[in-house]
């Protein structure tokens, strides 16, 4: 009668955004297995693509794909998993700046132990098995050379 | 160039354990046997439902337990017209603050068995249990309350509990 009670409580939003035509055109080409960034007018190459240079405000121009490896700029280990994590076992989250980009993309690395990672090692995509325009259609990014 | 991805899902979700602490739970318990208690502040003498622990207002625990009535009165109410994922019933339904007779804050609750715009300030209603063989520790033991066929309430004897 006098026990403290304790329940399960989930706050849930289901959303679905609009991302916009710049996102919208990088997450086709997920869809397709490239990866797309957009030149400013000073000639930077940003990945993943912003409507608007960073530096000057102005409207960015023309869509251009990168490579599909890179070098990891900084990252983090996770030890402990959590449920949504891209993968099931401890990863990193690295800063990833493709080949021909200037700019890092934000994705897991799957180096299996934390003495495999370090600042400036060279990693390539792994994409998933089933692709849909969504940045998880780059199941995570993988030491080269493995 | 394929057609740029128009939308994507983004899906948040925050899994809680929430606990519900001493007199919460106390409060959860008397549900569960068809009772609705509060905690009355020896200080201001004002009844909480559900009780607290201690009085907001005066910072005293408010140790003497109170039993309420199971009829209310309508203080203020919405009627809920959109859809969403938690929603108890198909729209439109009313939720309503409902001011326990012997209680001196209203408590949420839905309010059922009238059309939705006949609901009114100071319309007199009454907790709908579960069967008691579905009675359980949960706010859920109370499926609604609904008219009980008094004369509403005068405005006077709610104005300071809005």
């Amino acid at each position: 009668m006098n026990e403290v009670l304790s329940a399960g409580y989930v706050l849930e939003y289901t959303y679905t955004r609009s991302v916009g035509k710049v996102i919208g055109n990088f997450l086709a080409g997920l869809r397709e297995g490239r990866i797309t960034g957009v030149r400013t007018s000073s000639g930077r190459v940003i990945v993943p693509p912003t409507e608007y240079d960073p530096d000057t405000g102005e409207t960015c121009g023309e869509f251009v794909d990168v490579g599909s490896s890179g070098v990891v700029k900084t990252w983090a280990w996770v030890n402990e998993v959590r449920p949504r994590c891209p993968l099931k076992h401890p990863f990193a989250w690295a800063l990833i700046q493709l080949d021909g980009a200037d700019t890092a993309l934000l994705h897991a690395v799957d180096a299996g132990s934390i003495e495999r990672m370090r600042t400036g090692m060279r990693v390539r995509v792994r994409w998933a098995v089933e692709r849909s325009g969504r940045i998880e259609d780059i199941a995570c990014f993988e030491p080269e050379g493995a | 160039m394929s057609e740029p991805v128009q939308v994507v899902p983004m899906h948040v979700r925050l899994e809680y354990t929430v606990t519900a602490g001493r007199t919460y739970s106390k409060y959860l318990h008397a549900l569960a046997h068809k009772r609705i208690i509060g905690g009355r502040c020896p200080r201001c003498t004002k009844v909480y439902v559900p009780p607290r622990g201690s009085c907001p207002t005066c910072g005293v625990p408010t140790g003497d337990e109170v039993e309420l009535q199971h009829t209310a009165t309508v203080t203020t109410f919405c009627i809920v017209n959109i859809p969403f994922g938690a929603m108890p019933f198909p729209p439109p339904y009313v939720v309503g603050a409902l001011l326990l007779d012997g209680a001196d804050l209203p408590i949420l609750h839905l309010v059922r068995g009238i059309p939705v715009d006949q609901v009114r300030m100071g319309l007199r209603v009454r907790a709908v249990w579960v069967p008691d063989a579905e009675l359980a520790p949960t706010v859920e033991s109370i499926r609604w309350f609904e008219p009980n066929g008094e004369p509403d309430a005068d405005y006077k004897t709610y104005e300071a509990h809005l």
